[in-house]
């Protein structure tokens, strides 16, 4: 118990220590932080009445985001998977980030829902004895279930792996082989479920698609690895610990066939939507070319298609990827073309037109942006953190100390 | 009017009230702002926030309305009670009354009688002490020809009704027998009860909005801010599970006026209807007039392949 308290305290002096860029980046976050606490604090004060969000537009900026980062916290797994099943050396050495981001970005989605609730101090309504978790009818309570025991297993993993190098004992297999198997199928369940969120309602025929989940998935092994393989090149720029090459490829690889079938999953879409020609293509029109004038997420959706589609080109040939600043260049492209396609480009057309022909267009207030802001910066806080504190261990700098 | 009272104006006023047909067609440039506006409102109108956000612990433990045993009951209305009397400065009161037993109600609605008078729509915001902004009937306007709901206005002029060649489809909560919000709802804050009406605890919805997506008829309604309801149009007879005053955050939805049926008395809506358009009654009760309605006209409902098997009829008498 002792050294478990020694354990966090060092890990907590381990964050003190840092360079100038490091205090410079922590201390611009800590800035958007406390921005995003000021805009939420409007929010908690006079109601939604501060968003843009309307009894049309249910779901915005908050949820768009939320969804996309479930699908980030997804893929993680990614980098668990080829770890321990396929044993890959290289990339044992960097798994532990990978289950850190997810950590990161589970805190983000469950920020991302908890400021997307009227009455968050309720939140206690959804805990037994005292709530009522409306389980299994609700999907949302799926969710809530599915995202807290992904943050725990995230939680688990990495704290026991790091808790060990640092002690200098042997990590056990029987501790967290078995976890790291769960996670594998409950990151998967974390971003189904997600989908089913979306796909299970007559009500919006424009999520009310099978592949749904399958392009969640999908499009999420593509953002996944592309922000990984950005903060792998950031690590061998500002980290002791050395990602190889052959890492970073691998990642590439994986996308080189992820971002191009998202592509053809959503263009499975749009030609069951048009070419059926029913007047549940309405959503899709708006999505593409916006309906009696009504055209504000149009030009964003198709600026997404023309990064991903440009970005594929990148990941497909070995030529373009292998010349590294095309491919950062690349991934960049790719994860905010996933980013617009899967955010707001998903929920906003679900709402519009209104399921009785309204037409009121949404675009974030200036509330929810800072809201948003903050949120990522939370996660961009506690990523940093995280892989400072991972890095010093996995390198040895921070260590139990033999003491006489 | 300065610059900081015209930023209030717009920030409390312009956003929830989609109501207005010059909104519907406001295209929102991108951040605009909101936050600045937020500020000055915070700092303008202390006196309309102070006693919204006053937190309640007595609130924060309530249990569920279904578990609330009747001594507990009693405490939770009294203070409900207390708040509503001294923020309106007159007596509220508030009760639950129960289903009847043999009782589902229905609704039944002439489409050939409605003219697009938005009477109805007018005694609801009265009867359920809703905030200007919200309204649970609208009235789509159509061309004659079909029933496109994707076409239907409800904005229209209503001092130019009937207009030519135009029809009237009014829309409010079909109740349900398979309702997706009680489905979707993450908390059991909303459900059917025994006679048909889906009701919420407004003290249990913790304001998600998941039923809003769920629901195909656009029934449900958010708080966007503490409603507003003007003191002289007040309806101090509310209930729990109807028409007392909703608080920021949470949902809320047509009851069929259960504080008035459940008490023998038709919807407010109904009374208000000048054409006679609207009948309501127990469908159990083989003679009453929606029974015959449904025995001997050609009925139908909104939506039908969702399978929600709405308890909220149409017909052409």
């Amino acid at each position: 118990m002792r050294t478990y308290i020694r354990y966090w305290i060092e890990m907590l002096a381990c964050l003190g220590k840092g360079n100038r860029t490091y205090y410079l980046w922590m201390g611009f976050l800590s800035v958007l932080i406390l921005s995003g606490i000021y805009a939420y604090s409007h929010q908690l004060r006079f109601g939604f009445i501060v968003t843009n969000l309307s009894n049309q537009v249910s779901w915005g900026a908050y949820i768009a985001n939320f969804t996309f980062l479930v699908g980030v916290a997804a893929a993680a797994v990614l980098l668990v998977v080829p770890t321990y099943v396929y044993e890959r050396p290289e990339i044992k050495k960097v798994v532990i980030i990978g289950e850190l981001l997810a950590l990161a970005s589970i805190v983000m989605c469950l920020l991302f829902v908890t400021v997307d609730l009227g009455n968050p101090q309720r939140f206690i309504h959804m805990i037994p004895p005292f709530g009522k978790i409306n389980f299994p009818e609700s999907i949302l309570a799926w969710d809530v279930i599915v995202l807290t025991g992904y943050l725990l297993l995230n939680l688990h993993i990495p704290g026991y792996l790091l808790y060990q190098k640092y002690r200098n004992r042997p990590a056990s297999k029987r501790f967290y082989m078995p976890f790291v198997y769960v996670s594998m199928i409950w990151a998967i369940s974390i971003h189904t479920v997600t989908a089913f969120l979306f796909s299970g309602f007559g009500s919006r025929p424009f999520w009310n698609s099978a592949i749904l989940a399958p392009r969640f998935l999908i499009s999420a092994f593509a953002a996944g690895p592309a922000l990984i393989i950005i903060i792998f090149h950031f690590m061998n720029k500002l980290s002791s610990q050395k990602v190889e090459k052959s890492a970073t490829e691998f990642f590439s690889r994986i996308i080189a066939y992820t971002l191009p079938t998202n592509l053809f999953l959503f263009m499975c879409e749009l030609f069951k939507e048009f070419y059926s020609d029913t007047l549940h293509n309405l959503s899709a029109h708006y999505l593409l070319f916006g309906i009696h004038g009504h055209f504000m997420i149009a030009p964003y959706v198709w600026a997404a298609i023309v990064f991903q589609v440009s970005s594929s080109f990148v990941f497909i040939f070995p030529a373009f990827r292998r010349r590294h600043n095309l491919l950062l260049a690349a991934c960049g492209l790719a994860f905010l073309g996933i980013w617009i396609e899967k955010g707001m480009g998903l929920i906003v057309p679900g709402f519009l037109p209104t399921p009785l022909g309204d037409l009121v267009e949404y675009t974030p207030s200036l509330v929810e942006f800072f809201v948003c802001l903050g949120i990522w910066s939370v996660g961009a806080f506690l990523f940093t953190a995280f892989s400072k504190v991972a890095i010093a261990i996995n390198t040895g700098k921070l260590a139990k100390k033999n003491l006489p | 009017m300065n610059l900081l009272a015209l930023l209030k104006s717009k920030l409390l006023a312009g956003r929830v009230n989609k109501a207005a047909p010059e909104l519907k067609l406001s295209r929102r440039s991108l951040l605009k702002g909101s936050l600045g506006g937020a500020a000055v409102a915070a700092a303008a109108s202390s006196t309309l926030t102070s006693k919204a956000t006053a937190f309640s612990w007595d609130q924060f433990f309530q249990k569920h309305y279904k578990e609330l045993t009747p001594e507990e009951k009693k405490k939770v209305f009294a203070r409900i009670e207390g708040e509503l009397s001294q923020k309106y400065k007159r007596k509220v009161t508030v009760d639950d009354p129960q289903p009847i037993e043999g009782t589902k109600f229905v609704y039944a609605l002439d489409l050939s009688k409605c003219n697009g008078n938005r009477r109805c729509v007018e005694a609801c915001v009265k009867e359920n002490n809703l905030d200007p902004s919200l309204a649970y009937i609208k009235v789509l306007e159509m061309d004659r020809g079909g029933l496109k709901l994707d076409a239907g206005d409800r904005y229209y002029d209503r001092a130019t009704v009937p207009a030519k060649d135009k029809i009237y489809l009014p829309v409010q909560c079909n109740q349900c027998d398979n309702p997706p919000c009680v489905k979707a709802c993450p908390v059991e804050a909303t459900w059917k009860e025994d006679d048909g009406i889906v009701v919420i605890d407004y003290d249990w919805c913790i304001g998600c909005r998941y039923c809003q997506v769920a629901c195909p008829y656009e029934a449900r309604h958010f708080n966007f801010k503490t409603p507003e309801v003007p003191a002289e149009r007040l309806n101090p007879n509310q209930s729990y599970l109807s028409n007392r005053i909703r608080q920021k955050g949470v949902m809320e939805k047509c009851t069929f006026c259960l504080h008035r049926t459940r008490k023998g008395q038709y919807p407010a809506c109904l009374e208000a209807c000048p054409t006679g358009a609207r009948k309501f009654g127990n469908i159990l009760d083989p003679d009453s007039e929606v029974s015959q309605i449904l025995k001997t006209k050609v009925v139908f409902v909104l939506k039908e392949e969702l399978n929600t098997i709405p308890s909220f009829y149409y017909y052409f008498g």
